[in-house]
């Protein structure tokens, strides 16, 4: 009973970084249509930017907010200078340019900041919290709280700002949008920039329990993805569930069958998302009338 | 005030337009009539900026305006409703609304915000429809309150030019006649109107002036009413 529960805890802190990396995901696919490779290695640069950071004295909060800018920075840069020179960005131009600028992503960390794994300490100390007879690393907290502001303020943001409906309106009707005034790059830049942004920060949150390296960011942008199909791609709250699922579904596994199993869940997860319901949990079939 | 010559326009490698020429004066209501393929879509993408001309001219209040993109356009009073409404299906009518004013709600100021609460009260005057239905998904309307709310959205940049792609197609005939009453009425408060229409007969029943276009080119342009007497037209178009 207890294993179980401290099973579901962990599942629920890295859970919450899945569907973090799965809010990227869809926040792009939603405005491009495309699948952004990138997005894993986007969060691997935020725990690395943070821990070099970090490990060059500045304080904790400066070094968090600098490695959410650096790869923001890097985001728009890549959407600036790459991207925008596709002469017609479909979205299967653009999920194969996002593989390369992954590629790129990865290797530029690795060149500049190192191939040795880095730390960052837990954002309240990493005395565990006793609760019950359960025994919890403080940083979960952080976690949780974290990744539910982060999905509180995109919700809004997509709701109730301009900026945001624009974004929703590019997605529905991307010609009906320009007609409008709303400049199609523009959203795509703002997309990249959110993706990059709440990806960097998920990045941070997870590097004080699982310590992070340049290679981290391929599984990690895999269970996103996994976590992104399970609960629905495009979809917001779906990314909540999913990712929250995954974890869950992926603590469980380990613990209780083999911690060999652990990564193989989101491989099954999506396999069979793919299989039984390809639109996912929340997802909707795309109905076009014409 | 708007002046369209010899545009050539297309997609990809394939020409559309063939060096057309028309001009729209201030405060008309024209048509532009023409069989499918004939390139009456091309000519309203390429005037609002979807599409960018080979080759030709569009000028727009004396200004050339062939090389700017959509979303520029709109800021200069030209407006277009697309064929096929193309409203924002998951968003509801009052924030499709507002996505037509973008242009004035983003950047934010109180100015942009005022003018565009006077104008949404303007749109839902004009289609009282709409105001039942502000909180409602587009998604969930019917046919005619859609080509409404895209009318109402291309109304709410404030334009001096409304275009309209085959507003008809998929309509009701009494819902076709109560879209180009409104037009007419928009029309006498000052605004001029180009209307794409394969269904001529209505077109040019309420029209002032029509165009016909085939393969990519003007063939006739006349009054509305001469040409309703036209015998190529009857022919051609009004099956008569």
């Amino acid at each position: 009973m207890e294993q179980v529960a401290n099973l579901l805890l962990s599942g629920l802190s890295s859970g919450s970084v899945y569907a973090l990396v799965a809010l990227g995901f869809n926040v792009i696919f939603k405005s491009t249509g495309a699948i952004n490779f990138a997005q894993g290695e986007w969060v691997m640069m935020g725990g690395m930017v943070a821990a070099t950071s970090y490990a060059a004295h500045w304080p904790l909060g400066l070094a968090i907010l600098c490695a959410v800018l650096a790869v923001v920075m890097v985001a728009l840069l890549s959407e600036r200078l790459i991207l925008r020179r596709i002469k017609k960005p479909t979205a299967l131009a653009v999920t194969l340019m996002m593989i390369a600028i992954a590629i790129c992503s990865k290797s530029l960390v690795m060149l500049l900041l190192g191939k040795n794994p880095a730390n960052l300490p837990g954002f309240s100390g990493s005395e565990p919290v006793l609760w019950f007879n359960l025994r919890i690393h403080p940083q979960t907290f952080w976690i949780v709280g974290i990744t539910c502001l982060v999905m509180l303020a995109t919700h809004w943001f997509f709701e109730r700002t301009v900026l945001g409906r624009a974004m929703r309106a590019v997605a529905a009707q991307p010609e009906a949008a320009a007609l409008c005034g709303i400049e199609p790059r523009m959203a795509m830049a703002l997309s990249f920039g959110l993706a990059a942004g709440v990806g960097a920060l998920a990045g941070t949150i997870i590097t004080p329990l699982t310590l992070t390296s340049f290679d981290h960011g391929t599984v990690l942008g895999f269970k996103g993805f996994s976590a992104a199909m399970l609960g629905g791609l495009g979809s917001l709250p779906g990314a909540l569930i999913g990712g929250v699922a995954l974890g869950t579904l992926e603590a469980l596994a380990g613990g209780l069958i083999s911690s060999h199993f652990k990564d193989a869940v989101a491989f099954v997860a999506l396999l069979l998302t793919l299989f039984l319901r390809p639109t996912g949990i929340l997802g909707r079939g795309a109905v076009e009338k014409v | 005030m708007l002046e369209l010559a010899s545009l050539q326009a297309g997609y990809g490698a394939s020409n559309v337009l063939h060096g057309l020429s028309l001009s729209v004066n201030q405060g008309a209501f024209c048509t532009l009539i023409g069989a499918n393929g004939a390139g009456k879509s091309t000519t309203m993408k390429a005037i609002a900026g979807l599409l960018r001309p080979v080759q030709g001219s569009i000028e727009f209040e004396g200004q050339r305006i062939d090389h700017l993109p959509a979303a520029q356009i709109v800021t200069r009073g030209i407006a277009l409703v697309p064929e096929g409404r193309r409203v924002f299906g998951p968003m509801t009518v009052r924030e499709n609304l507002q996505m037509g004013a973008f242009t004035k709600l983003y950047p934010r100021s109180t100015a942009g915000n005022r003018q565009v609460e006077t104008r949404l009260e303007f749109v839902l005057e004009t289609f009282p429809r709409l105001r039942e239905r502000l909180p409602q998904q587009a998604a969930t309307l019917s046919g005619g309150e859609q080509q409404m709310l895209a009318i109402g959205r291309a109304l709410m940049s404030a334009p001096r030019l409304l275009l309209l792609d085959e507003p008809s197609m998929g309509l009701a005939p009494l819902i076709v006649l109560q879209v180009f009453a409104v037009l007419r009425q928009l029309q006498r408060s000052g605004l001029t109107v180009l209307v794409s229409e394969q269904n001529a007969s209505v077109a040019l029943a309420h029209a002032d002036h029509g165009y016909v276009i085939e393969s990519g080119r003007i063939v006739l342009a006349d009054s509305a009413a001469r040409l309703h007497d036209n015998d190529k037209v009857r022919e051609a178009y009004l099956g008569i």
